[in-house]
């Protein structure tokens, strides 16, 4: 289970002034449950999903993973207790195989079926893959699906995607669809997923609305989703914001 | 052989002892060890000087040559000249490699100077790794020279590896390219410490259809100096790309100064260079699958110069 206690996060603008980002999240998200988190960009979802990994610290509150209080945990350590993240822009490596960085997420390496299996999960189907490199040979899209392969080969107690949708074409993102809604059915690990898409809301136990730092709502899918979609039939307040 | 040799060997050209077929030959401290000819490939002794000619026989396929050198003794310097003619149509594959074990106070060098006389349609992948080692403070230098000439259609895949321990190299390589010949340089190389190196590289494509690629990756840390000096020069319609990565660690330094140079409207001549620290989101990255700040640099580095 992963508690946010009153988790503020601010950075110094050029002025020297603090520019919040997150203000005051108190957010509880229990075992097997899956979390979709949407609403505007620039809203501070990616920041509060970098603050349960680790990659940035947060200005106030703190975050308790399973009883502990993590907060000043570095992100490895973070990691070896089970809570991975898929990174929204995922960095290239040039050299590194996608045979090779799926078995580094997995911690050992890993047979040819069992990658295969992982790729064929975010819509690549080729053995082709195993042997490519992760640098600019690759696609965009391609190489968010290897991310989301990597978080797939681990083994997690919480997953966090950072819009797992970005980038990739209809035809894959069914099959990713598909994949979450497996790894929801027979999973008691717990999923985040950032994301703008109604499918993957759809797949929610519980959607948080996350707008100008703070929650704006959250509640069960089947409360949460038909107001969404209502917002957006009717010009939408935070979408219309973007066009 | 005594362990030391035998770790060498395995180090730079991945043998286990003296190989059960195919021409070799060994050169420890100077001397030639061990070697032996085929039917196929001749390696012969010069006798105006140190180094050996090899002969491949036109038409000869799938055979490879290992010719590695070791150095155990401190204090030696070790200058050798090999020149492989490699017939028609011939397609082999050429070991070589250079390992010094320096456990004394004196410098220990070897300077390789290599010349390939490639013939019409052959094929050559030339493999050459560098390695120091030993607990003595005498430096361990490496300063090979690679001449290659490749005739009609001819095609040479070199892969040149530094793989660390080399307290300084100067490396220069130079090939002439006729019509429709092909090379490809991959140049591997990491220093450490106060290690210095230099590489030299001069493509001439003089020949209508001919091309060359060269792929240089380095990463330099502590105090190390490296400097690149790659240079391709189209005098017929041919194409050439050039690409130099470099990491940069600690307090290392890093030149890369290319020159490409077109002599014929239709030669198309490219170069591409950066050098930069290792990428923080890949750092991120690796360290979300639980490693440390150290364990993840060194995978990417691994697989950088992989």
């Amino acid at each position: 289970m992963l508690e946010l206690q009153n988790l503020s996060f601010s950075v110094e603008d050029e002025n020297k002034k603090q520019l919040g980002i997150l203000d005051n999240i108190n957010l509880t998200i229990p075992d097997g449950e899956f979390l979709v988190i949407t609403g505007p960009n620039g809203g501070g979802k990616s920041t509060l999903a970098r603050l349960i990994m680790g990659l940035e610290s947060p200005t106030e509150g703190k975050i308790i993973f399973n009883g502990s209080d993590i907060t000043n945990l570095p992100i490895n350590e973070r990691a070896k207790l089970g809570i991975g993240y898929a990174f929204q822009q995922p960095p290239r490596f040039k050299g590194m195989t996608v045979r090779r960085l799926l078995s580094l997420a997995h911690g050992s390496d890993l047979p040819d079926d069992e990658c295969c299996s992982y790729l064929t999960a975010v819509g690549l189907c080729s053995k082709d893959y195993l042997n490519r490199e992760v640098d600019t040979s690759l696609s965009g899209g391609e190489v968010k699906r290897i991310e989301i392969a990597t978080l797939m080969a681990r083994s997690l107690q919480l997953a966090i995607y950072d819009e797992p949708e970005a980038g990739i074409d209809l035809w894959s993102f069914t099959m990713l669809v598909e994949s979450f809604k497996a790894m929801n059915r027979d999973n008691s690990r717990s999923t985040v997923i950032i994301s703008h898409q109604e499918r993957i809301m759809q797949l929610a136990d519980r959607i948080v609305v996350i707008a100008d730092g703070r929650i704006r709502e959250q509640g069960a899918r089947e409360e949460i989703f038909p107001k969404l979609m209502g917002e957006f039939s009717e010009g939408c307040h935070f979408r219309g914001k973007e066009s | 052989m005594q362990k030391i040799d035998y770790d060498l060997l395995k180090t730079i050209a991945d043998m286990d002892g003296v190989p059960s077929v195919g021409a070799f030959n060994i050169r420890k401290d100077g001397k030639a060890l061990d070697r032996h000819s085929t039917e196929n490939v001749q390696i012969i002794p010069k006798t105006d000087k140190p180094g050996i000619d090899i002969r491949v026989m036109p038409g000869v396929t799938g055979e490879e040559v290992h010719i590695p050198v070791i150095l155990t003794q401190t204090g030696l310097n070790d200058k050798v000249y090999n020149d492989f003619y490699i017939g028609e149509g011939a397609d082999v594959t050429i070991i070589a490699g250079c390992g010094i074990h320096n456990s004394g106070c004196e410098t220990t060098q070897h300077d390789g100077i290599h010349r390939f006389f490639i013939d019409k349609n052959a094929r050559v992948r030339y493999v050459e790794k560098h390695y120091g080692e030993g607990e003595g403070t005498g430096e361990r230098i490496l300063n090979p020279v690679t001449e290659l000439y490749l005739g009609e259609n001819a095609y040479c895949e070199m892969e040149s590896v530094q793989i660390k321990g080399v307290s300084s190299t100067e490396r220069v390589t130079k090939a002439k390219l006729e019509k429709g010949a092909k090379i490809q340089i991959f140049e591997r190389l990491m220093t450490h410490e106060k290690q210095t190196a230099r590489s030299d590289v001069e493509i001439v494509l003089d020949g209508e259809g001919s091309s060359a690629q060269i792929v240089s990756r380095s990463v330099a840390r502590d105090e190390s100096v490296q400097v690149f000096y790659p240079k391709a020069i189209g005098n017929a319609p041919c194409r050439a790309h050039v690409q130099c990565d470099s990491i940069i660690m600690d307090h290392a330094k890093i030149s890369s100064i290319p020159a490409i140079e077109a002599n014929d409207a239709d030669a198309q001549v490219v170069h591409e260079a950066a050098i930069g620290r290792i990428n923080n989101d890949q750092l991120l990255k690796l360290m979300t699958f639980g490693m440390s700040e150290e364990e993840a640099e060194e995978v990417i580095i691994e697989g950088f110069l992989k």
